[in-house]
This record gives structure tokens, C-alpha cells and sequence, in this order.
């Protein structure tokens, strides 16, 4: 038998706790984008473990479209990192502050 | 319910995934050089992966690994090489007070009312699926994904090819080095 998807899903929710934290505290954009993906693979393995439990593939078919949009964000966003790093040479957020009030 | 209840091989399965995924996200919010910090991220890809398959989703594991650590882990490394970008010298300077506890606290309270949801209460069931009861048994997992993804959510898969595109031309809009006209001026 298998374990318990209670078990999985904790799993989820530490990878997801990590991702944000990671979010919240780096400066890097490249970093913060890595733990965008973090918290978006902790949402894919709760998918799946639903699906799994309620022996239904919505879950993982929601897994797939949620892998395509993972895969354009990471385009566009790593698109506008080079664009601003041309500019400024850094790829630090808190260097992005010029429209500040 | 105790532990001993379970097989083994399940057991195993999951801890060496839950290493995996927890060892390589401590990885990616620890390392200063942005090169391990993707290589870190390589490594819990791959425990999502194994947690994948430990739950016969065989077809998104192979996605996963192609994709995620194939190609976007790739792209990031690309970039950060293009880029030049060697050690974040910035992650020591805090320009707002008390943020890293502040997120530790959030965070915290984020997954221990998660945790604390799933270990009082039942809400993790619903209506079981009659369509895909062969799920669990992990054959035929590939069929009834496309099966799925090709009737049910035939719109929203139609939907990801507009997205797609727009995000390439989007993308090479954005980075296209823009060719000053300076013979003109």
C-alpha cells in the first residue's frame, strides 16, 4: 500500500513554505524566479496527489497545463531579467526602485 | 495508524524524494552562486519527479524531468551565463527592517495552518472520479492524460499554443539588443 497522501501533501506545503521564504528574502531575480518555480512544483505535487486520492486525472492534467504557463513565465521573465540587466548591470530588485513615489 | 502499515518500498520511495526536493530547495535558498543555486534546483526537480511516478503520474514525471530540469534549469543557466553573474553581492544589505523575520514568520503561519488544516480534519476527500478508476492501478496513465487533455480540456490545451507563441515573440522582443540607427542620426 501505498503512504498516505497526507504525507505528500506536507511534503508539498515545506516545499512551497521554502519557495516563499526564498521569495520573500533574496534580492536576486534570477533566485527569486527559481523559487517561484519551487512554490509552483509544491502546487504540481499537491495535484497530483489529489489526483491520485480521488482517482481523477483533472489533477494531473491541471499539472500539465500548470508546467506550460511555468515554462512562459520562465521565458518572459528571464526575457525582462536580460532586458533590465542591459541597462542597469544587475540583476538586484533593489536596484528597480525608480518609480518610487 | 502507524508507519509499519505501509510497504516499504513506498516508504523508501518517499523519503529519498523528500530528501531530494528538501535538500535541493534549502540548496537554491541558501547558495550564494546562482550557478549551484539552479544545479540545487536540478535536485528537487528530479524529487518532484520520483514523487511523480510514487503516484503513476508516469507521463508527467518524463515531462518533468524533460522540461523542467531539460529546459527551463537549462535557460536559467544560459542566462546566468550570458549575464556574467557571479555572486549576489547584495543579499546582506536589508533595506527593509525586519523582512527575514517577517517572512520566516509568515511563512511559518502559512504552513503550520496547512499542516494544522490536514491534521484536524477530513477535508482532504471529495467526490472519487468514476472515469478514471483505473488511475491508481498506474497503467494506461498516459492514454487516459491525453485522452483527457484532448476532449475535456480541449480549449484550455488549444488556449497554451496562443500562450506559447506569445510568449516567444514576447520574449524576443524583449531581449533583442535594440539597433540604435545611428547612421541616420
Amino acid at each position: 500500500m501505498n503512504v498516505p497522501a497526507a504525507w505528500y501533501l506536507v511534503l508539498a506545503a515545506v516545499l512551497f513554505g521554502i519557495g516563499a521564504y526564498g521569495l520573500l528574502t533574496r534580492r536576486s531575480a534570477l533566485i527569486m524566479f527559481m523559487c517561484v518555480e519551487l512554490m509552483l512544483n509544491a502546487v504540481n505535487l499537491t495535484f497530483v496527489t489529489f489526483a491520485r486520492t480521488l482517482s481523477d486525472i483533472g489533477g494531473q492534467a491541471s499539472v500539465f497545463f500548470v508546467m506550460v504557463v511555468a515554462a512562459a513565465e520562465v521565458t518572459v521573465g528571464l526575457g525582462i531579467v536580460v532586458a533590465v540587466f542591459r541597462r542597469r548591470h544587475s540583476t538586484s530588485v533593489d536596484e528597480l526602485n525608480e518609480m518610487k513615489g | 495508524m502507524s508507519a509499519t502499515a505501509y510497504a516499504l518500498p513506498s516508504i523508501v520511495v518517499f523519503v529519498t524524494a523528500a530528501l531530494l526536493i528538501v535538500v535541493g530547495a534549502l540548496g537554491v535558498l541558501a547558495v550564494r552562486n546562482p550557478v549551484h543555486a539552479a544545479l540545487s534546483l536540478i535536485l528537487t526537480l528530479f524529487g518532484v519527479a520520483v514523487a511523480f511516478i510514487a503516484q503513476s503520474a508516469d507521463f508527467l514525471a518524463a515531462v518533468q524531468v524533460i522540461v523542467y530540469a531539460g529546459a527551463i534549469v537549462v535557460l536559467f543557466l544560459f542566462v546566468i551565463m550570458f549575464l556574467g553573474v557571479g555572486r549576489s553581492r547584495h543579499d546582506h544589505v536589508e533595506p527593509l527592517v525586519g523582512q527575514r523575520p517577517l517572512a520566516a514568520l509568515g511563512v511559518a503561519v502559512t504552513v503550520g495552518g496547512i499542516i494544522a488544516l490536514l491534521a484536524s480534519s477530513h477535508w482532504v476527500t471529495g467526490a472519487t472520479s468514476v472515469s478514471g478508476s483505473s488511475l491508481a492501478k498506474g497503467t494506461g496513465n498516459v492514454h487516459q492524460l491525453g485522452t483527457a487533455v484532448f476532449t475535456t480540456y480541449l480549449y484550455a490545451f488549444e488556449a497554451t499554443a496562443a500562450l506559447l507563441v506569445i510568449a516567444v515573440v514576447g520574449a524576443v522582443i524583449l531581449a533583442r539588443r535594440e539597433r540604435v540607427t545611428e547612421g541616420a542620426e
